[in-house]
Order: C-alpha cells, then sequence, then structure tokens
C-alpha cells in the first residue's frame, strides 16, 4: 500500500515538473534513474544529470522497478530532479527481500532510503570534445539494520558514498552509431549497496571501488549495452562479487522509458550464483 | 577448345569481380551527400528544419530579422560541402553567422531536436544522421563562443 502511494507520489512529482517546462536535451540523453537513484545506467551513475532539463531547464524523473534473483528480490521506487543540466537531486526507496522458497534467518524485509545529490562540474556529454565530468554523493539509510549489523557484523546502518563520473555519447563511432561509455570511481563502504550494512565491525571501512558502462543506440529509440560494478566487499562473514548486467533500453518518446536487463549480482550474503532479470520504467521530463 | 575454357576464365574472373565491385562499391564510394539523397535530400531535409523551426517558440524570436532564403541556400550549401557534396559553402564564418546573438545549450540542443525530426520526416538512415551530426558537432565552440574566433579570424 505504502509503496503504491509512494510511486504514484513520484509520478505526479515527474508530472509536475514536466507541465512547468518543456526541456530540450536530445532524446535518450536523459538516461534512467539507476538502482541507487541517481541519472545512469541500470546499476552505474553517470555523469549525466538526470531528466531532460538542458541549460536554463528543469527536468525530472520517477521511476519504479526491481531485480528478481534466484533467491532475492529487491523493489526499488524514487524520484531526481535536475536543474540547468547542472545539478541533480535524488531519492530511491529500496526493499530487499528473500524469495519465499528460501528460509533461514533471512526471512524478514530490508529497506533503505537513498538520498542523493551530482554536480556536473565540467564538459557536456556530446558537444564538447573531453568528457562530461560530475561529482555525486549519496547518503544511505539502512532502516532494518539488526540482519546487517547483528547478523552479518556490519559496523553501521548508514554511510555515505562519494563518486566521480565521466561519461561520453560519441556520435557515429560503432557500426555508425552512437556510443555512449561512462567511468565511475566510488568511494564506499556500502556491503550490497548498504543492504547489507555499510563496513565491517572490525573497522574495516571505506575503500574505491570502480564501476563502468557501455551502451550503444541502435536507433533513437532504442539502446543496448552491459555495466560492471565492483563491490567493496568488507564484510568478514559473507563474500560479496562484483555487480555485472546486459541491458535493452527503450524511450519511446522523452515522456517515458524502460529498461530490461540481465543481472548477475554472484554472491550475495548466503546466496551465490544470484542471477536473473531487472525491469524499471520510468517517466520522465 | 582451349579458347573456350580462356573465354570461360576471363568470363569467370569478369563475373566474379563484377559482383564484387557490386558488393563493395556502393558503401565504399557512396558520399553521404549521396546517402542523405544528394541535391533533392539536403534540400528537403533544409525546408524540414525551416517548417520545424517556425514551430519552435524556443528558436524562432532569433530568426526575426533573418532573410530566411539566404539562410535556406547558404545552409544547403553548407550540408552539401560538410557531407562531401559538390558545393562550396560561400556564407560567413560560423562565428560571424552567430556573433549577434547569445546562445546557450539548450537552444543548440533544441536545434538539434529540430534537425533530427526533419532527418526523420526525409527518411533519412540512422547511420546517415549520425554522420550528419557528428560532423557538425565540432563547430559547436565557434557558433556558442563566436567572440573567441572573431578577434582571431577577423579577415572573415
Ligand atoms: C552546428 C550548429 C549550427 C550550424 C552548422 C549553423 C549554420 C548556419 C548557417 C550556415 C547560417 C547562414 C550563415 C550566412 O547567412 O552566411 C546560419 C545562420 C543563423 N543561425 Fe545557425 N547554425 C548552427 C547553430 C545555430 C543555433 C544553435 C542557432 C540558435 C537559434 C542558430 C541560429 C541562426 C540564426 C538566427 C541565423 C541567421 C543569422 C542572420 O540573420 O544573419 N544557429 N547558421
Amino acid at each position: 500500500m505504502f509503496k503504491a502511494v509512494f510511486i504514484l507520489l513520484a509520478l505526479s512529482c515527474a508530472a509536475s515538473v514536466g507541465i512547468a517546462q518543456e526541456a530540450s536535451k536530445i532524446l535518450g540523453t536523459s538516461a534512467l534513474q539507476q538502482i541507487e537513484g541517481a541519472g545512469g545506467g541500470g546499476i552505474v551513475p553517470w555523469a549525466t544529470i538526470g531528466g531532460y532539463g538542458s541549460e536554463g531547464e528543469w527536468g525530472g524523473a520517477a521511476s519504479a522497478g526491481g531485480v528478481q534473483v534466484s533467491d532475492l528480490v529487491l523493489d526499488a521506487g524514487g524520484v531526481l530532479i535536475g536543474w540547468n543540466n547542472r545539478v541533480e537531486v535524488s531519492f530511491m526507496q529500496q526493499t530487499l527481500q528473500v524469495n519465499e522458497l528460501s528460509s533461514g534467518p533471512f526471512d524478514a524485509v530490508i529497506q533503505q532510503h537513498i538520498y542523493g545529490a551530482k554536480v556536473r562540474a565540467f564538459g557536456h556529454l556530446i558537444y564538447e570534445p573531453w568528457p562530461q565530468i560530475s561529482v555525486g554523493v549519496q547518503q544511505k539509510l539502512n532502516l532494518n539494520p539488526n540482519i546487517p549489523i547483528d547478523v552479518l557484523g556490519a559496523d553501521s546502518d548508514r554511510g555515505t558514498d562519494i563518486y566521480v563520473s565521466a561519461s561520453k555519447l560519441w556520435l557515429h563511432a560503432l557500426a555508425e552509431r552512437n556510443l555512449l561509455l561512462n567511468v565511475t570511481a566510488r568511494y564506499t563502504n556500502a556491503n550490497q549497496n548498504g543492504l547489507l550494512g555499510f563496513g565491517n565491525g572490525d573497522g574495516s571501512d571505506y575503500r574505491w571501488v570502480a564501476e563502468a558502462s557501455a551502451g550503444v543506440f541502435l536507433n533513437h529509440h532504442w539502446a543496448i549495452g552491459g555495466e560492471y560494478r565492483q563491490q567493496p566487499d568488507r564484510l568478514a562473514s559473507v563474500d560479496e562479487s562484483p555487480w555485472w548486467d546486459a541491458f535493452v533500453a527503450w524511450f519511446p518518446s522523452k515522456r517515458i522509458a524502460v529498461v530490461a536487463a540481465y543481472v548477475d549480482l554472484g554472491t550475495v550474503a548466503l546466496w551465490d550464483e544470484q542471477r536473473g532479470g531487472y525491469v524499471s520504467i520510468q517517466i520522465t521530463n | 577448345m582451349r579458347n573456350r575454357v580462356l573465354i570461360n576464365r576471363v568470363a569467370g574472373c569478369g563475373l566474379v569481380l563484377f559482383l564484387a565491385g557490386c558488393a563493395l562499391k556502393p558503401s565504399q564510394q557512396a558520399t553521404l551527400y549521396d546517402r542523405l539523397g544528394g541535391n533533392e535530400g539536403v534540400t528537403a531535409i533544409v525546408d524540414n528544419l525551416l517548417y520545424e523551426l517556425a514551430g519552435n517558440e524556443k528558436l524562432i524570436g532569433f530568426f526575426e530579422e533573418t532573410d530566411i532564403n539566404r539562410f535556406r541556400t547558404k545552409l544547403i550549401e553548407q550540408l552539401c560541402e560538410v557531407s562531401d557534396g559538390p558545393c562550396r559553402y560561400s556564407g560567413d564564418s560560423m562565428a560571424k553567422a552567430h556573433s549577434n546573438m547569445t546562445l546557450n545549450r539548450s537552444h543548440f540542443d533544441s536545434l538539434v531536436n529540430d534537425l533530427i525530426a526533419a532527418m526523420d520526416a526525409n527518411d533519412t538512415p540512422v547511420a546517415a544522421q549520425n554522420d550528419l551530426l557528428a560532423r557538425l558537432v565540432p563547430m559547436y565552440d565557434e557558433v556558442m563562443h563566436p567572440q573567441k574566433y572573431l578577434s582571431d579570424a577577423d579577415q572573415y
């Protein structure tokens, strides 16, 4: 129930931003709201400022989606607002649940709130020869820290990720198509995104991890690509492996975007080989 | 008999070369200009663009004092030259042409949207669209910051 209300709220937020002004960026260059709420791909935050707002304009997005892998389900819904193609603020709510068939101490729900902000430092995704560079922060608050802290030995229920992203869209670059590349360096202590808490009880804490995305626009409306995201692997009790995905994104208009992906989260807590699907629907302006 | 074999071979080689030529020629030698539809195609794209601009509230103001016939002719020339067509651009430098306006990126984005719509309306293939945009984007800096270029290149 809460979720439905939340999503409605989110969508109406985006819609009201939409009514406010026409936004000029090129179709598809809004990027998507990634799993933590920032403008980006599916799992990696990009240097792009979310939504279609160009210089002097507002943009926005609201998304609802989820990941379903062998033993786990992760729902995610959120909103972002971009201004002047310069600043982006975002919110995302994530809810992790163990599939019904799996059991044990994880028979519970873990919810997390992520507040994000990002600033474009310099460059432009398309027009300038050098890439667009942005700096971002994600403040994460795990609302159900019992399992992460008491069972898995995480240090904290909250953490702050800091990242730097470089994104560039090369026109007519690969098989005469437009090619997007992004690399991100993130300073984090978030175990599985923060869903399994932050750091390890013994003090093992923040470290730099690398993330990357590549995508090709087949035409104005369809893009395919893949992403990689290293994880800090801080918990002593369980392993954490990098995330991968292969995605298809559809931009039928500037109002809506749909992304579907095959994801491989590797080992998550007690479960290994966590592979499955990711789907997200987004309303944009 | 011998002649016959020779003739067959020559004919065979000829056929192979001919087919190979057919397979390679269009993709290797067609200029972007050809792929945009030649003079007819480029003219149609520019006319579609003017149509888009006429309905673009964000941009139309910039063209209030513009001699649209000149703009149309020069733009056709420019797109022709840029796409390796048989033309010479005879208009002003990009810096001079845009020196009297204060453009920001939203104007540039908006024009690119209109150009894409203009090419779509002419059924220009995506590959050719991307190629043309890739050739125009390097002019971004001169269009957006004309003063930088005018001081250096006032001879135009
Ligand atoms: C790479 C991008 C652009 C290219 C290749 C381009 C090309 C041209 C050309 C060839 C001309 C005619 C020059 C002449 O009369 O000798 C022109 C004029 C003009 N352009 Fe652009 N342009 C670009 C970007 C823009 C943008 C973003 C705007 C924003 C509205 C704009 C507005 C105009 C206007 C208003 C004129 C007419 C100026 C006058 O009245 O003399 N252009 N442009």
